[in-house]
């Protein structure tokens, strides 16, 4: 015996759903998100070593009192991750509604 | 005869003890059955999760390495807290959703849905085990330098008493006492972290202005000529002695940044909620919680650097100050002997606390994956085996890091086992974790040649490195991270292995089921009632 704890498995028509055009749009959803955020805070984020690195007289350049860009750059490097977050849990809210949509039309309760 | 002052820091050790000894004792009579012991019942609640999630990541290493490093390096320290904090989002949108979607216990679970399952988990176990001891032993060897300096315990007992509590969370609690260990550490820590910079700036009147201008002219309290620690290159710089520190900056950023979602630890965290929508709030719980942690560390870590006299710190093993004891001496210049007391008694608790969840990951991929999975093919002989095994396998794992961390002593490189932690997460298991979401093509050849390939170049390039066996000016490999290398590495195996051998028709036709079990949740693992 399994895992005595799990339910016994039930038989959904996977194909079934996978082919749903509301199962697509989830998945195309979800994509339009996450691929172009991805991107962006990789990019985003890799600047930073790359700029500290090769451009460090650059980035030691002081804009606010004694602060440089450097330090500052790294600091924005929070509220990106932050307002990536905060984007992420909006868009979310909409694919969950999808989400019941979908399961409820194609899943027999 | 050890001979043991009571101290105030001893007894606020004592009094941590206590406390998660009757969290382990109540998790014990609920640790029934495989999802009660593995994953808590999956009845932890977001907020709970994202502070378990938080308490089982900032390890010994992010709070007193960084503080240290800060401190002593400057900015380059700093470059650890953001990359540390940005690598979340790589946890939240790529992998917590559908993984506690998909999975059961372990990371391997996913890997296995349409692959060959015992190559695949084979693989993914071993990784697992790599990463998690290699990750331990850092901890540990820390552990035991810091309770000698602390309280006076030498290192040998301070590793085994770190040890065996460990072992009677893990062993007797289950991962639901791990979690509130992990809980509990994760307030006291950020409280203390709090305490710590509050007391800083008030040296400084509250002002940023006058404590950044402080930093850029930091003395070690008038002991050394003022030198700018906001800018960047003090560790990681290209100089002529370093021609390659500009790579070494980018090479530690990637491994960061891709490690964390490839760390079995952080990622069994994922199975202990109901549902995916619980893993997400739980993961932005943690990226809360973890970025005012690692904003903190420019209070501690750079106010260090303005207020304390190098002098003031214990010598390392090299005869040198010592970093990691940066935050709790900091704390006793600023608080007097009970705040002294109180840091290091959150640094004790963050130790344990890790151990605990690493040794927990540890002996759940080892039970379910191999034991349960490779050797069994998926059955348990006889029911309440595979919690069985996994609490032998916690005493043998728990055993195995006490003797060598006892063995390699603090002359260990804590900092090169944390590096080679993140590159094996980031070179073997991250890749095969997106490949087996995202391509349906991927196959069981791809998956063991990017594990396999991932695990052996991330390991191989530190041995070859000034962090490995080599010195700095006679390493075959130049960099002491391994990251930009091995990391791509681990992608281009796992893409060839699949596209070099024959289409597995099986594992395309169930890309369909966990596709739309991954994103859906439906057919997902519940929660058990109580």
């Amino acid at each position: 015996m399994s895992a005595p704890e799990s339910p016994a498995p039930v038989a959904y028509d996977w194909n079934l759903i996978a082919n749903d055009p509301g199962f697509i749009a989830l998945k195309a959803a979800k994509r339009r998100f996450i691929l172009p955020a991805t991107i962006f805070f990789f990019v985003y984020y890799m600047t930073l070593p790359v700029l500290v690195g090769f451009q460090p007289e650059l980035m030691k350049t002081a804009v606010w009192g004694k602060v440089n860009i450097a330090y500052l750059f790294a600091l924005s490097q929070f509220v990106m991750t932050w307002v990536l977050c905060a984007l992420y849990v909006r868009a979310a809210r909409r694919w969950d509604i999808m989400n019941a949509e979908l399961l409820a039309r194609l899943v027999p309760r | 005869m050890l001979a043991i002052v009571f101290t105030p820091a001893l007894g606020m050790f004592l009094a941590f003890v206590a406390v998660t000894l009757i969290i382990t004792y109540f998790s014990a009579r609920k640790a029934t059955g495989s999802a009660a012991y593995f994953a808590a019942g999956r009845s932890i609640k977001g907020w709970q999760n994202g502070l378990a999630e938080a308490g089982d990541y900032m390890s010994a290493a992010s709070f007193l390495g960084i503080s240290g490093i800060i401190c002593l390096k400057g900015y380059d320290g700093f470059m650890y807290s953001v990359g540390f904090l940005v690598a979340y989002l790589t946890v939240l949108f790529l992998v917590a959703e559908p993984l506690r979607n998909a999975g059961k216990y372990t990371m391997a679970d996913l890997l296995a849905y349409r692959l060959k399952a015992r190559p695949v988990r084979a693989m993914a176990a071993l990784s697992t085990l790599v990463v998690s001891t290699f990750y331990m032993i850092a901890q540990m060897v820390g552990a035991g330098g810091i309770i000698e300096q602390l309280i006076g315990v030498p290192f040998a007992p301070a590793v085994i008493g770190v040890g065996v509590l460990m072992l009677i969370y893990v062993v007797f609690g289950g991962m639901l006492a791990t979690t509130w260990v992990q809980i509990i550490k994760a307030i006291l820590l950020m409280g203390g972290a709090f305490a710590l910079s509050w007391m800083v700036m008030s040296k400084f009147d509250f002002s940023l202005a006058a404590f950044f201008d402080a930093v850029s002219q930091a003395t070690y309290g008038g002991t050394k000529a003022p030198v700018n620690l906001l800018d960047p290159g003090m560790a990681y710089g290209a100089s002529a002695k370093n021609p390659w520190g500009a790579w070494d900056f980018i090479s530690l950023a990637l491994g960061l940044v891709l490690g964390t979602a490839g760390l079995p630890h952080i990622l069994v965290r994922f199975y202990t909620v109901p549902d995916a929508k619980t893993a997400r709030v739980s993961v932005v719980w943690a990226t809360a919680i973890i970025g005012v942690f690692y904003i903190m560390t420019t209070f501690f870590g750079f106010g260090a650097a303005v207020l304390l006299k190098l002098s003031a710190l214990p010598l390392d093993a090299k005869g040198l100050p010592n970093g990691n004891m940066v935050a709790p001496v900091l704390a006793q210049f600023l608080g007097g002997e009970m705040f002294f007391a109180f840091i290091s008694a959150v640094a004790f608790a963050t130790i344990l606390a890790v151990v605990a969840g690493l040794t927990m990951s540890a002996s759940t991929s080892f039970a379910h994956d191999f034991f349960t999975n490779v050797i069994h093919h998926g059955r348990e002989t006889k029911p309440g085996q595979e919690v069985r095994v996994a609490r032998i396998t916690a005493f043998v794992v728990g055993a195995a890091s006490i003797a060598l961390a006892i063995k390699l002593g603090s002359s260990v490189n804590a900092a090169m086992l944390v590096g080679l932690a993140f590159a094996v997460a980031a070179s073997a298991n991250l890749p095969v974790i997106l490949f087996s979401i995202f391509w349906k093509r991927f196959n069981t050849a791809g998956a063991v040649a990017g594990l396999g390939v991932g695990l052996v170049s991330s390991i191989v390039l530190i041995l070859l490195s000034k962090n490995g066996l080599y010195t700095a000016e006679t390493a075959p490999f130049p960099l002491a991270n391994p990251g930009i290398v091995s990391i791509p590495l681990g992608f281009l195996a796992a893409y060839l292995g699949t596209v070099l051998t024959p289409r597995d028709v099986e594992a395309e036709s169930k890309f369909a089921e966990l596709s739309v079990r991954s994103q859906t949740g439906l057919g997902a693992e519940k929660a058990t009632a109580h």
